[in-house]
């Protein structure tokens, strides 16, 4: 597996050379850092050629007050070998700052993106350029704040209470 | 006198009653209930309706899925405030007379979510006449729900049109 995974690697820094910005490794998991601007790009080519078919999850995190930039988009891919030795699962990270958070939108590759990024926008109010239906997904879609950024609290109800308001008018 | 014993509302004898009371007694007999299940107090009211603990001993097996042939409402179940307004909807077109049972914590006063999607207790938006306590209670404290309704209609009743 380490092998397989290293092949993937090397050749992504090959292809990419600006595109990997950092990369991690804690027990067994790899991170890879990847420029914002070409997310869409390594993507694609992890995809086409080396099969990495399925797109797990795909979520964010605020660093609020911990480190710039503030947002990390975080995408867990996985491959499906031919034999169970050969799977190999990669998480990508995108740096995303608070001024302009917004991303390409992973969508063209995987459309089963299409949810988890309306759900990172619903969360964290992060855009995802080109996506096809860049609604909320869970909160009512007049609500105003983004409940996963640290700098909301999460016992405020004023938002869900307005929405709800306007709700029973219709 | 006015009553036969030996033929209770038999051909010659009668009861005295208020026309109130006559429609109080055959309301709180045939409640028919409308779910409203949103989360695992659901399972349990569900279990309530089925032949082990069995509901319809109380006459009010009828659970209907369309609010208006429905008077009691059973809520069960976390309510978030996108459900709130749904929930508000489908009690307004209930017809009167009607009943609500807020069943467990969380439609109670919101249960361990004090978040900022879930109500805080459904009373925020519902006029609700029994409380059912519990995570999830058990379905007996349901049946002893249902049976405070028929006591709270048999001596308030509801107002006749």
């Amino acid at each position: 597996m380490s092998l397989d995974l290293q092949i993937v690697i090397d050749s992504l820094k090959t292809n990419f050379p600006d595109a990997v910005l950092d990369l991690k490794t804690f027990r067994g998991e790899t991170t890879l850092v990847i420029n914002k601007d070409k997310i869409r790009e390594v993507c694609r080519y992890l995809k086409n050629d080396f099969d990495f078919k399925f797109i797990a999850d795909i979520t964010a995190i605020d660093y609020l007050g911990v480190k710039t930039p503030r947002f990390e988009v975080v995408y867990h891919i996985h491959r499906f070998g031919p034999e169970f030795d050969e799977n190999i699962r990669i998480r990508l990270k995108a740096e995303v700052s608070e001024e302009a958070p917004r991303v390409d939108s992973v969508v063209p590759v995987w459309s089963g993106a299409n949810w988890l990024e309306r759900e990172v926008y619903d969360m964290f109010g992060i855009e995802f350029v080109d996506h096809p239906d860049p609604r909320r997904i869970l909160m009512p879609e007049d609500y105003e704040p983004f409940p996963l950024r640290k700098d909301f609290d999460v016992r405020d109800r004023e938002a869900s209470k307005r929405s709800f308001e306007r709700a029973l008018e219709e | 006198m006015g009553l036969n014993m030996n033929s209770v509302l038999g051909g010659e004898g009668f009861l005295l009653t208020t026309l109130s009371a006559f429609a109080n007694w055959g309301r709180k007999n045939s409640l028919w209930p409308m779910p409203f299940g949103t989360a695992c107090c659901a399972i349990e009211m569900m279990g309530v309706f089925a032949s082990r603990f069995d509901l319809s001993r109380f006459g009010a097996e009828v659970a209907r899925f369309s609010p208006r042939q429905a008077d009691l409402m059973i809520v069960s179940g976390t309510i978030t405030y996108k459900m709130a307004s749904v929930c508000r909807r489908i009690y307004d077109q209930m017809p009167e007379p009607k009943w609500v049972i807020a069943m467990g914590s969380c439609t109670c006063g919101g249960g361990p979510f004090d978040s900022y999607a879930v109500v805080q207790g459904i009373d925020e938006f519902l006029p609700v006449d029994v409380y059912v306590g519990g995570c999830p209670p058990r379905p007996e404290a349901l049946i002893d729900a249902v049976m405070k309704i028929q006591k709270k209609i048999e001596m308030q009743g509801a107002p006749l049109v």
